[in-house]
């Protein structure tokens, strides 16, 4: 880890502004931070601690049905609010699939959105990656693919995003609050962050200095208490980066959908919204086949980057098995344990 | 630059003096206040062998910077037994044979102590499994584990239970 | 003093309890200190500078960035390395394993170390390594089997044959009514230990103090008196605990030789723990294999034939091939059978002894091959290993010294409630959906044993001392060998201290090849022996003690006293026979070796049968193993607890194996995809969800005078082969490359 000058921020506008300077991170839970220093991935050369900053790390239910979470909630603590969790059911089983409970104990949610991608090129200080350094190459590229990109790819970044929280977070719409030096502004979180084209370095729309103070979910994002979940296969049963995962919504009325939300995680550089998928529902029944047709919609722009082209047919499938979940009552159920194998059927067991 | 940072570990105050801001908690107790239970497997947050309770909450040492913990109240292996006897999980581990090289087990201990705390798992074995998957056993005592953190959990309920009646 | 020893009877109720571990305390509060967990006064820190090129040099070091870091001290390269007394490459015996320790600028593997940097603190050397940002002349790597020259080796293991069997495989294959000819693969497996390889080493003018775990402390001594040209009696080393072993420290490795050298460079205390990233490399792993299995079985599911080929890889600079095909050599009768290596070089380090290494990988390829063998038969899995049932061991047709693993597979099945399998796959269904399957595997390990000496004492004050240098990685040396000790001296626990740990003390051999119970608890056996027998004799030569004249007969010792065997009603206790004649100990010492007419005429194993269900997801490809059921035989049971840790733990192992483990090398770099934990995977608790060990009643006279075989590798062999055999039952698809990944099932 490199030397750098340690900074204790007392509030937001203190904050921001030593953000601004060059070399300078924010400091959260430290659990990526931490970890990419240690890897000697990043080298900042300023760490300023916002751990402390005031007000941040509130849940606060919105009049209108929306929450407004304060970016310095730890994982665990939203997960487990029991409010949150009813009106919010797979938001609560993303952030409680992803990582050990240790670390979200420790990760803040706006650290979890912010989080850098799992590549093992650019996890690999030794290894050419054009984020860690801009046209230096891509060594993901004709190596270890496995677990890379299959959607919205480039020649020079394959990499996917590894939240599980920010997938169902643009599922539902969320809209990220960022304080900066040009005042505060609301992102979609699916325009948050950007595909990696030729600049894989940019990784989302934050300016030096903008900090994430809040994460909302609109009032819309709660209408789809009783059908929503999240769902993630992964390589061993727990403690495991997403192979791949969907977070699924539906409105159903009668024996119609009014509404289907979608989207993939581990497919892409972003949560990947899968709209045409979503809108192919609109006015039809919960059923296989229906599921069938907008799973191969969602991944009809699918290719592999590499040798993971059982991703795609992988993903096609958990699609549908998202929504079939998805379609069954869960407002009973319990919350959720990992998205594991006896975890996908417990709804049935309980 | 020196910063002091104020600590309570295991119940005793320490106004540490770091003079140098990489240190994270793990090192500070290990390197530097001698409180070498808590151990180092990854010091990358993937193994869970340095799970200490910061603040109420089981966390990787590793992973955190103890320059950031102004005021903290820690608690670590050291600091679980009342002199001679053994805190709850201790004793199960030892009874379940939930170790054998014994190197991940102040990490299983704590993250165990930290489970019992969050309340999450009941006496559910496959949520237990799962709150205890953020520590790796190469070993392969995840059985017995399981067995502990159970029988521990309900004799502190039942000493909670009883506690209260008296 | 073996013959008197023979003369007496001990007797003691240590052996076969269930005590917990006697360390047990130590390791729950945190008390036990492990190798970093030592701090001597004025230590600096050492950290490594890896390599991240696979082959070629090291062309620049940018040295003087490092020293300017504030807190660092020093950095050895090979320019200041202190001078060896003999190259780190010449093979002094056949477990001198060449070591990189900075003796010139070449690079062998990925993750070599090429410089140390030491510091005040662990902070500044381990920044102090970044800032050396090394230069390389980097030259093409071979890391995979279809980029290089395959080759028959001179020996595989070490030193056994390349090439074994008996009888006509051709033949037996050309007349055989079934056959199967498949490839299985096992890619490479690193221990990860949780405990990283650590060291701290201290010169005290030539003599070197040093905390370290090691399997093999003699072992270790003996290397490094060499290399740094000193009496190994001037090397002392402390290993009470290891923080996991699995092979990984039975030798003393490259970058633990590299903290005594950076100790001597800077004359401080040095301390030096590996990255986890650094793992992947200089401390050897389990060697990648495929494997080429042709069965063929009569008529009746009578095997005619087994060809096993084997091919793997070495470094390109040491030999080491891991040994698959002993497993085979011991498991079926067969009338025809032949085991073949072939090798190729990579650019890796090289592999080495991985938790049963040979039998792991070959159990997975055996077991596979032969479930499908008796598919192709129609014969229920189970029902065709009996059939081939081997009475003698096939490669030798020596008689066993002891082989229960009837009563493994008929106990085994009972519990886990085989007779309801169906025999075809894709027959079961579980509520929810999800593809349930029932395999079976067979679980076999050598019985060795290796070298071990012991001292006893028994002292005036009725009390007794064993001293052992023995390792306890987990197993629970501290508590069996105690057992044993105890017993030896007929005294009870408490009566009783006992050390090991610590190289000052009678060599206890290696920790390895799961013969350390057996090896350093005969040693103990012979020792306590020596030290009653010499206690006796001082007895019956002294005409006041009641014992005075048992002569021939013998005594008997129980409970701390010495009885007539021919009239146990005189008796008395140690401390009278030692008080009176005025000493304040006797002491004995013994040796634990193999019995060379038993090894000769006789073949030793242990065995078991291992059962496991698997459910599978039918869409998405998730193996999940829901329950796992082994029953194992492996001679007297010194610990019950312990030994169950060793077969449940070594079942883990399996189903990483069957699962999950996989070393991935870059191609092209020859450099680790997942040389660390989060990618690199072993099980966590979760994807253990049942798992039971059953302890099988063995009686072996013949083995040792304990009668004990070892426990501690046995698990994994039968158990990836059960889990393998258990996919295919509940989807039809056999798996042959390992590990079963989702991927490998999505049909």
């Amino acid at each position: 880890m490199n030397q750098f000058e340690y900074e204790l921020a007392p509030n937001v506008e203190n904050a921001v502004a030593s953000g601004r300077s060059n070399g300078a991170v924010f400091l959260a839970g430290g659990t990526n931070l931490i970890d990419l220093m240690k890897g000697n991935l990043v080298r900042p050369t300023r760490l300023v601690d916002i751990n402390r900053l005031p007000g941040l790390d509130r849940i606060e239910f919105l009049p209108d049905g929306g929450v407004r979470i304060g970016a310095l909630v730890r994982n665990s603590d939203l997960a487990h609010d029991p409010k949150f969790a009813r009106d919010f059911p797979a938001v609560a089983e993303a952030l409680l699939s992803g990582a050990s409970p240790q670390l979200r104990n420790a990760a803040t949610v706006a650290g979890n959105v912010m989080q850098r991608t799992r590549c093992p090129y650019f996890y690999d200080a030794a290894s050419a990656c054009n984020k860690r350094e801009p046209g230096a190459g891509c060594e993901a590229r004709g190596g270890h693919s496995r677990l890379q990109a299959i959607l919205g790819w480039s020649a020079h970044c394959i990499a996917t995003h590894p939240s599980d929280f920010s997938v169902p977070l643009v599922a539902f719409d969320a809209v990220v609050e960022i304080d900066g030096p040009q005042g505060r502004r609301d992102v979609a979180l699916e325009d948050f962050y950007l595909l990696p084209g030729n600049t894989p370095e940019r990784e989302t729309i934050l300016a030096p200095g903008e900090l994430i103070v809040a994460i909302r979910l609109p009032a819309q994002a709660a209408l789809f208490a009783g059908h929503a979940r999240y769902l993630k296969i992964r390589d061993r049963t727990s403690y495991a980066f997403a192979v791949v995962s969907a977070a699924a919504g539906l409105r159903i009325e009668g024996d119609r959908i009014v509404e289907a939300r979608l989207a993939l995680g581990g497919v892409a550089l972003k949560p990947w919204r899968a709209r045409a998928a979503e809108a192919c529902l609109m006015g039809r029944r919960a059923g296989r086949e229906e599921f069938a047709e907008a799973s191969m919609l969602a991944l009809q722009e699918a290719r592999p980057s590499g040798e993971n082209e059982f991703k795609i047919e992988l993903a096609r499938r958990l699609v549908v098995r998202a929504f079939e979940r998805t379609a069954i009552d869960n407002t009973a159920r319990l919350s959720p344990l990992p998205a594991s194998i006896v975890n996908l059927t417990e709804e049935i067991q309980r | 630059m020196n910063k002091s940072v104020n600590l309570s570990i295991n119940g005793t105050r320490h106004a540490v003096t770091l003079d140098d801001p990489r240190v994270t908690l793990l090192d500070l107790l290990r390197e530097r206040l001698d409180l070498t239970g808590t151990k180092k497997g990854c010091d990358r947050g993937q193994c869970g062998a340095c799970t200490i309770i910061l603040n109420g909450r089981r966390v990787n040492s590793c992973l955190t910077l103890a320059v950031s913990c102004g005021g903290a109240e820690i608690l670590t292996i050291e600091g679980l037994a009342q002199g001679d006897v053994l805190h709850p999980v201790q004793a199960a581990f030892i009874e379940h044979d939930a170790f054998q090289c014994g190197f991940c087990t102040p990490g299983q201990i704590m993250s165990a102590v930290g489970l019992i705390m969050e309340g999450q798992a009941g006496d559910d074995e496959e949520r237990i499994r799962e709150g205890m998957s953020g520590n790796l056993c190469r070993c392969g005592a995840y059985a017995g584990i399981t067995q502990a953190v159970r029988q521990a959990q309900a004799r502190m309920n039942e000493r909670e239970r009883t506690g209260e009646a008296a | 003093m073996n013959i008197m020893n023979t003369a007496h009877v001990r007797h003691g109720s240590n052996i076969g309890q269930n005590l917990t571990r006697r360390e047990g305390a130590l390791k729950v509060t945190g008390a036990a200190r492990y190798a970093a967990d030592h701090h001597p006064a004025g230590m600096l820190y050492a950290v490594l500078a890896v390599s991240a090129v696979a082959r070629g040099r090291v062309t620049a070091l940018d040295v003087a960035a490092a020293k300017a870091h504030p807190g660092v001290v020093d950095v050895m390269t090979p320019q200041n390395a202190p001078k060896l007394a003999h190259h780190p490459d010449e093979k002094t015996n056949p477990f001198a394993f060449r070591l990189d320790i900075l003796q010139d600028a070449q690079v062998r593997y990925a993750n070599q170390p090429i410089a140390v940097v030491i510091g005040e603190s662990l902070e500044a050397a381990t920044e102090g390594a970044v800032l050396l940002a090394p230069a390389y002349q980097a030259e093409d790597v071979v890391v995979r089997f279809e980029d290089g020259e395959h080759f028959v080796p001179a020996a595989v293991g070490v030193g056994a044959p390349a090439e074994e069997g008996h009888g006509d495989v051709e033949a037996g294959l050309r007349n055989a009514a079934q056959r199967v000819d498949v490839t299985y693969d096992t890619p490479a497996h690193y221990h990860n230990a949780l405990e990283p390889h650590a060291i701290v080493a201290e010169w005290q003018g030539e003599r070197l103090i040093i905390d370290t775990p090691s399997q093999g402390m003699a072992i270790a001594q003996g290397r490094l008196a060499g290399l740094f040209g000193i009496a190994p009696e001037d090397i002392y080393i402390r290993s009470p605990y290891l923080g996991g072993g699995f092979g990984g420290k039975g030798l003393i490795a490259g970058p633990q030789v590299l903290g005594i050298m950076a100790a001597k460079l800077v004359g401080k205390p040095v301390k030096l723990v590996m990255r986890r990233e650094q793992l992947y490399g200089p401390i050897g792993h389990r060697g990648v294999t495929r494997q080429h299995m042709r069965l063929g079985a009569d008529t009746e599911g009578g095997l005619t034939a087994i060809d096993h080929h084997i091919l793997t890889a070495t470094s390109r600079f040491d030999d080491f091939f891991e040994p698959s095909a002993g497993v085979t050599h011991t498991l079926y009768a067969t009338p025809a059978l032949l085991t073949r290596y072939e090798g190729m070089r990579f650019d890796t380090g090289t592999p080495l002894f991985v938790r049963a290494p040979g039998e792991a990988s070959g159990s997975v390829a055996l077991e596979g091959a032969i479930d499908e063998l008796a598919e192709a038969c129609g014969m229920d899995p189970l029902a065709f290993r009996l059939k081939n049932y081997a009475e003698t061991e096939p490669l030798t047709g020596k008689p066993f010294t002891s082989k229960a693993l009837r009563a493994c597979y008929a106990q085994g099945a009972a519990r886990f409630g085989w007779a309801k399998r169906p025999l075809a796959a894709r027959m079961m269904t579980d509520a929810q959906g999800l593809l349930t399957g029932w395999g079976v595997g067979t679980a076999t390990f050598p019985a060795h044993m290796f070298q071990a000496s012991a001292r006893a004492e028994i002292r005036s004050d009725g009390s007794g001392v064993v001293e052992i240098g023995a390792h306890d990685m987990g197993q629970g040396a501290w508590t069996a060998l105690a057992q044993i000790a105890a017993d030896g001296l007929s005294l009870d626990m408490d009566k009783l201290t006992f050390r090991i740990g610590t190289s000052d003390l009678p060599d206890a051999g290696i920790a390895g090849g799961s013969a350390h119970t057996a090896t350093a608890g005969s040693a103990i056996h012979n020792a306590t022996g020596a030290a009653i027998a010499a206690l006796a004799d001082i007895a019956m030569r002294d005409e006041t003690s009641p014992l005075f004249g048992a002569g021939n007969a013998g005594v008997v010792s129980r409970d701390g006293h010495l009885y007539r065997r021919d009239d146990e009603s005189r008796g008395e206790s140690y401390a009278t026979i030692l008080s009176r004649a005025g000493l304040d100990s006797v002491e004995g010492r013994g040796e634990g070796a193999a019995d060379q007419a038993v090894t000769e005429n006789y073949a030793g194993h242990a065995h078991g049968a291992v059962f496991a269900e698997v459910k599978v997801d039918p869409e998405l490809g998730q193996v999940r193993v829901t329950r796992l059921v082994g029953a194992f035989a492996a001679g007297r049971v010194i610990n019950p607890r312990m030994v169950e840790s060793q077969y449940l733990g070594g079942m883990i192992w399996g189903v990483s194996f069957a699962l999950h483990e996989e070393a991935i090398m870059d191609r092209r770099t020859g450099r680790p995809v997942n040389g660390n934990l989060a990618d690199y995977h072993v099980p966590v608790n979760a994807d253990i969800p049942s798992v039971e060990a059953i302890l099988i009643d063995e009686q072996d006279s013949l083995i040792n005078a304990l009668g004990i075989k070892g426990v501690g590798e046995i698990g994994i062999t039968g158990t990836a082969g059960a889990i393998v055999n258990a996919i295919w039952h509940a989807t039809g698809i056999r798996v042959r490359s390992m590990p079963v990944t989702l991927d490998k099932l999505l049909f």
